[in-house]
């Protein structure tokens, strides 16, 4: 009962905010999001770190056809549940600076994106999870679209007929699973899990499969579509898609993919890691060339991703481990990172690195702040993405040492264009543009706090969080073997 | 079956009611018709019987697939609000007669158990529909639209009542069960007359034409933009149903076991329809236009139900034809709403640039055509979206993986230009005014979007009946 209710409080707060007008609708948004994470929390305090899935529901949805409503936590999801309650409110938050138009539409569109977001991580029905899958794309759509920069319509455009391609590949693999189950049919996971497939078949399948999450995440070669709708995005839509959206992507591989065509994934798992550490390589490189830092950080998540992918189709503990608590930790970074870049942009009207520099002078606290999400996201020891970083690379050392290595550029590439993004804004000296600028309020310190203790909270005590999603890898790792 | 005499006797009472001449008598008068056929309609669910000297099967195929054909007409008969004002020049009472009498022609094709009856259903639907083309009298468009129609309608008829003839003198027989018992054994013992090959193949072209089937598409647009707005949302809707539950019980029962036969020149046809329907549709300026390529394109995806011909193929026909009858009429009702702001080169503004700001002008009328087309886009949350899923599902049990792969990216196609009227409404400055429309037209719309909305996350409520 509690998932439905977190899937129901946004949906049904968002009905509501389509009701209001002027200043009470952003705090009646923050409000519902936090009313959200407070559940959150509380399912993530009585959550037994075991094998099992919890919270469950089951009702019949399309009793005719065997699809069932079916909704359940279990360790997999879990710490995406906790990333789609926890980062929502801060992304409320991060937009009480600035005047949206519209905003009973903008808020409602955020939380509905937030329903649909939680009800892909817990959905336990494959026709469910494409449902929720493709209901989180309309509202980030019509956010980016309506709210975004100049050339934001052919740009999300782009993005959302990019995305849908690859959606309509996954549901034929779904519905030919469908009717490869037995009796009547069925369409819960757990029934795709049972079902015995040839090789032949599970090739096909993991190609149609993996081509929906690849775009949505995205791996190399299908990225074309990310940087510019990161950009074009206003920065909550951003913030939303990399800091959330993306790891829908990631998720699936290893919530259907792994499971349902393992020998797919022994015949074409290398293809994949290849593409993967190629988007590594390449998005790093083409990171370092950015002047523009939403486009820098925007290549950089394409970097970050073809590792997380590359660590789940190492098909190890640590590999899944760690694309697991990299996507948390991915998403706190990415979220803070786009969040200082638009307070950046507000108080300079630029983006653009040659325009920019001793940022520090006036605002020490930002640079403070900066520079954590920028350590976090490099991977220093001690903050949240060492613990992702190092147990991915040691899933993908595991698997092919020349693959490990070539992945592992990752740890130095990151930090060229991450200091370098650091030291062109934050140091050097003043520009004209940021001559006048201040240092943080209240209201952005509020959001950049919360962000930076999880930094080391994650990079210090990560077994907190490693524990809650153990039991279920090591069962999923075994029913593979 | 009393819904078929019914409504035939309701026509001809709208006809005298038309001394009246009145409007506000006429349109209530026909939607109470035919609700009373709907209601006389329920009653049969559930019956089998044959009527008419075994010409008409009554069964929950029919039941099901003429309740959509009502509630279509239901809904456009609801937006039908400005045609006939003009007394002098427009005659309300034949036109609401002459739907009545081509719903009876729907229902006919649907209901048929004898080649004959088929044909007689067909000719009545396309008569019908080449006066209500040409309504619009004084307008040279609606003229031209009318005599394509006409002209192509009327070889076409002659081609498919060519190849019933040829049937016949092959099978000896226009029942469904004759022809049908004639191709097994004749299949079993490989001694099928070609007449009845020839037979088959023009009969289905000719039913393929009315359901506008590439590569007999070419009077679509035409006829589509040249009719006025509300007869083209009443004809790609119930021709379109009609046609596809004929299309499908000859599949099914008579032919079926030839499948072999026709199911390769069906698939061909049916890339054809998607390719050429979803490409030409992503080139046009012309919204109606659009929509008329659009209605091709759902063409080729019905074909592609009736193609795999497994056990699902007629609820997926019949849910499919639901959502895009649904989304069918929300969008021509919006536009015929907003192509009357501002005329366009001396005719109403049927472009997309039409729609231009209407978000901001006319939030619900926006938000109806959204969720329209979204639907048609197949979407889910929407009952569009399911319609996709049991057609694909019909596919995938049928092992076309080619003609799925074809049916995926053009569906991504549809995507490209049903979203550009979305960007047109919400992202597109405008400077026209806001339209007024009655409530009893907006009321019509909000319910056809509540359906498809409705269906689009329960699409049990139609699929328990089978």
């Amino acid at each position: 009962m509690l998932t439905l209710i977190l899937i129901l409080i946004p949906l049904v707060l968002a009905a509501v905010l389509l009701g209001l007008r002027g200043g009470a609708v952003k705090r009646v948004a923050l409000i519902a999001s936090l009313v959200e994470l407070a559940l959150a929390v509380y399912v993530l305090s009585i959550f037994k770190a075991d094998t099992s899935s919890q919270f469950s529901l089951s009702y019949d949805w399309i009793s005719s056809a065997g699809i069932r409503f079916a909704i359940g936590i279990d360790g997999i999801s879990v710490l995406l549940v906790l990333l789609s309650t926890l980062l929502v409110p801060l992304i409320i938050l991060s937009t009480f600076n600035h005047s949206y138009r519209n905003p009973s539409a903008f808020y409602a569109l955020i939380l509905m994106m937030q329903s649909a977001l939680v009800g892909v991580f817990v959905a336990k029905d494959a026709f469910l999870f494409y449902f929720f899958f493709e209901a989180a794309l309309i509202p980030i759509y019509f956010i980016a679209a309506s709210w975004g920069g100049e050339n934001r319509i052919p740009v999300t455009f782009k993005f959302f007929i990019y995305t849908i391609f690859g959606s309509l590949f996954m549901l034929l693999g779904l519905v030919y699973l469908y009717l490869q189950t037995p009796g009547s049919h069925s369409s819960l996971l757990s029934a795709f899990y049972e079902l015995k497939l040839s090789a032949a078949q599970q090739s096909v399948l993991f190609w149609a499969l993996f081509i929906g999450f690849a775009i949505k995440m995205p791996v190399f070669p299908f990225h074309t579509w990310q940087p510019d709708t990161y950009v074009e995005s206003p920065t909550p839509a951003t913030m939303l898609l990399a800091g959330i959206m993306l790891k829908m992507g990631t998720y699936g591989l290893i919530r259907i993919v792994l499971p349902i065509v393992p020998e797919g994934v022994q015949e074409w798992g290398l293809v994949a890691v290849i593409l993967s550490v190629t988007g590594i390589v390449y998005g790093s490189i083409i990171a370092i060339q950015q002047q523009d830092m939403k486009r820098l950080v925007a290549y950089s998540s394409f970097a970050h991703v073809g590792l997380m992918a590359a660590g789940i189709f190492s098909l190890t503990l640590d590999g899944l481990q760690g694309s697991l608590i990299q996507m948390l930790a991915h998403g706190i970074n990415v979220v803070g990172l786009f969040f200082i870049i638009e307070i950046i942009f507000s108080r300079t009207q630029s983006r653009d690195l040659s325009q920019l520099g001793g940022i520090t002078q006036n605002s020490p606290v930002l640079s403070v702040f900066f520079i954590i999400m920028v350590l976090g996201s490099v991977a220093l020891p001690l903050t949240n993405g060492f613990i992702g970083e190092f147990l991915l690379l040691k899933g993908v050392f595991t698997y092919n040492t020349w693959i490990g290595i070539v992945a592992g550029t990752t740890i130095i590439f990151g930090a060229v264009y991450m200091l370098r993004m650091v030291q062109k804004s934050m140091f050097g000296l003043q520009t004209t543009a940021t001559e006048q600028f201040t240092d943080l309020n209240l209201n952005e310190i509020l959001v950049l706090l919360p962000l930076a203790v999880f930094v080391f909270w994650i990079g210090l005590f990560p077994n907190a969080f490693l524990k809650l999603t153990e039991p279920a890898v090591a069962e999923l790792l075994r029913t593979l073997k | 079956m009393l819904s078929i005499i019914s409504l035939s006797l309701f026509g001809i009472l709208n006809l005298f009611l038309g001394f009246l001449k009145s409007r506000l008598i006429l349109l209530p008068a026909t939607l109470v018709f035919l609700f009373v056929a709907l209601a006389l309609l329920t009653q049969e669910w559930n019956q089998q019987a044959l009527y008419f000297s075994d010409m008409l099967r009554v069964n929950n195929l029919f039941v099901s697939f003429s309740v959509i054909v009502l509630l279509t007409t239901v809904l456009v008969v609801g937006i039908s609000r400005n045609f006939g004002d003009d007394i002098e020049y427009t005659h309300p009472a034949e036109y609401y007669s002459i739907i009545l009498f081509s719903v009876t022609g729907a229902l006919m094709m649907i209901g048929f158990e004898n080649l004959i009856m088929l044909f007689i259903g067909v000719e009545i639907l396309s008569v019908a529909m080449y006066v209500l083309t040409g309504t619009d009298k004084r307008n040279l468009r609606s003229n031209e639209a009318a005599l394509k129609y006409f002209l192509m309608g009327s070889f076409a008829t002659g081609i498919l009542l060519f190849g019933l003839a040829m049937i016949y003198g092959a099978t000896g027989s226009f029942k469904l069960g004759a022809i049908a018992t004639y191709v097994q054994t004749a299949t079993q013992y490989r001694s099928v007359s070609p007449l009845l090959y020839i037979g088959l193949l023009l009969l289905f072209f000719g039913m393929l034409f009315k359901v506008s089937v590439a590569p007999f598409h070419f009077w679509t647009p035409d006829v589509y933009e040249g009719a006025p707005t509300i007869f083209t949302a009443y004809m790609s809707t119930v021709v379109k149903t009609a046609g596809f539950a004929a299309l499908y019980k000859l599949a099914s029962i008579a032919f079926a076991s030839s499948y072999g036969f026709w199911a390769q020149t069906l698939a061909v046809l049916a890339v054809l329809t998607l390719l050429i329907g979803n490409i030409t549709a992503a080139y046009q300026i012309s919204f109606k236009r659009m929509m008329a390529y659009s209605s091709i394109s759902h063409a080729g995806y019905l074909l592609l139900a009736v193609v795999a011909k497994v056990p699902s193929s007629q609820s997926a026909i019949l849910f499919y034809s639901l959502a895009y009858s649904l989304a069918t009429i929300s969008a021509f009702g919006v536009l015929i709403a907003v192509s009357e702001r501002k005329p366009y080169e001396g005719n109403p503004d049927e472009r997309y640039d039409a729609f231009n700001g209407l978000a901001k002008t006319n939030p619900l009328l926006a938000f109806i055509m959204t969720v329209s087309m979204l639907s048609l886009a197949g979407i889910p949350l929407t009952a569009g979206f399911w319609g996709k899923f049991f057609i694909f599902s019909a596919a995938v049990q049928a092992n076309l993986t080619a003609l799925l792969v074809i049916a995926v990216l053009m569906s991504c196609v549809g995507i490209y230009y049903y979203f550009r009227v979305i960007i047109a409404m919400y992202l597109k400055p405008s400077d026209n005014e806001g339209v007024i429309v009655s409530s009893g037209f907006k009321l019509t719309l909000l319910f056809t979007t509540v359906l498809t909305l409705l269906f689009g996350l329960f699409p049990d409520l139609v699929n328990r009946f089978f």
